[in-house]
């Protein structure tokens, strides 16, 4: 009787620890990422298969109205630009419930992007599937996805350099350090960074 | 009710000395004076060995989420003052908002928790550094006292704060 109370006393030290040991949810650099199909904003659906010459993603979660992707718009803009042609194209996906963050609808995302002159989709993740699938919590959020014997392999997960806010002040640009190792076939030195950037806006967690 | 009236009218006295005082720079902003501090001089703020329990949010003008939950932390603030507990409200607006968005806001909403303007580039180093499990994003709270500390990267209502309060008072 003893030892049946010990034994359950460690199941259920073993349940509890299971469950708060792993708070965080989400992708992790090394894992597989899963495909998506999302409408962008030519009104056509992308998913990440359609581009069967693509080497890799730089799948950037990001957003109108967050004054952090804002800041690194133009920047979002230089990397599709350097790497589309090498094979790393970047996908921005607007993960915000526009109920919630009104000028982050699809419109809004419509004439943002011309203003811009994006030169990559910019995707509306509709009902919120994808961001809670990849872990992403604010806007700007990198993820680089290294496509390896068919699958799709978390290599990067953050910043997308060391001066969010000042691209004037720029040392390390950690995505494309990150991208131009893959291509050599290397691994990233850093595969995990951090910035301020606004949370995304989802009623579920308000 | 005398007390906080006594307080009050106390304060507003002190404010209008200051502002006589200093009238010749600083009409603009005789009222609401915000520091701006990198994080060597915000860390000691974050790991005070006394015996109250702070509660920090970090915060900005331009973050909705942050601006929503304010007014639950300045009731915290009012309903807690007294007990020991201390809320700071640390800023996170880019440098040039400070003037143009930051102090009109404080003056606007009159916050009466400590606000703080936090400015430093080094953002790889402080967001782990102040907790390895934030990603970066705001709102973000950090509620400590010298025996326990707890980081949450969440929104949060009146009394669900309340709630994570008690649980550093008992």
């Amino acid at each position: 009787m003893k030892t049946f109370k010990t034994i359950l006393l460690l199941l259920v030290v073993a349940t509890i620890s299971a469950f708060t040991i792993n708070p965080s949810k989400g992708y992790k650099v090394g894992d597989e990422a899963a495909d998506f199909s999302l409408k962008n904003i030519d009104d056509t659906m992308v998913s990440l298969a359609d581009y069967s010459e693509a080497k890799g993603f730089i799948v950037v979660f990001t957003c109108n109205m967050c004054p952090y992707s804002v800041a690194n718009e133009d920047r979002i803009i230089a990397l599709d630009k350097k790497y589309k042609k090498k094979g790393f194209p970047v996908i921005a996906i607007n993960p915000n419930d526009p109920e919630v963050s009104k000028g982050d609808s699809f419109e809004a995302m419509k004439v943002r992007a011309k203003e811009k002159g994006f030169t990559f989709p910019y995707l509306f993740d509709e009902g919120q599937e994808v961001y809670p699938k990849y872990g992403a919590t604010k806007t700007p959020h990198v993820y680089i996805l290294n496509k390896k014997k068919g699958k799709l392999i978390v290599e990067y997960i953050g910043a997308i350099d060391d001066s969010s806010r000042n691209e004037n002040n720029v040392k390390e640009r950690f995505v494309e350090n990150a991208v131009d190792a893959l291509l050599k076939g290397e691994k990233p030195t850093k595969t995990d960074t951090r910035a301020i950037g606004c949370s995304i806006k989802d009623k579920r967690n308000s | 009710m005398h007390k906080i009236l006594i307080l009050f009218l106390g304060s507003f006295m002190l404010l209008s000395c200051k502002g006589k005082l200093k009238e010749t720079d600083e009409v603009r902003d005789s009222s609401v004076k915000i520091a701006t501090l990198n994080y060597e001089e915000l860390k000691p703020l974050l790991h005070k060995n006394d015996d109250k329990t702070y509660v920090v949010n970090f915060w900005a003008t331009w973050c909705m989420p942050c601006v929503k939950e304010l007014p639950a932390f300045e009731k915290l603030n009012a309903a807690y003052k007294d007990k020991n507990v201390e809320v700071v409200l640390v800023s996170l607006d880019f440098p040039k908002q400070k003037e143009s968005n930051l102090i009109p806001f404080v003056k606007k909403k009159s916050l009466q928790s400590k606000v703080l303007h936090f400015d430093d580039a080094n953002e790889q180093f402080w967001i782990p550094d102040i907790a390895e499990n934030w990603s970066g994003s705001i709102p973000a709270t950090l509620i400590y006292n010298e025996k326990k500390r707890k980081f949450y990267e969440k929104s949060f209502s009146y009394e669900e704060l309340q709630y994570e309060l008690q649980t550093f008072l008992n």
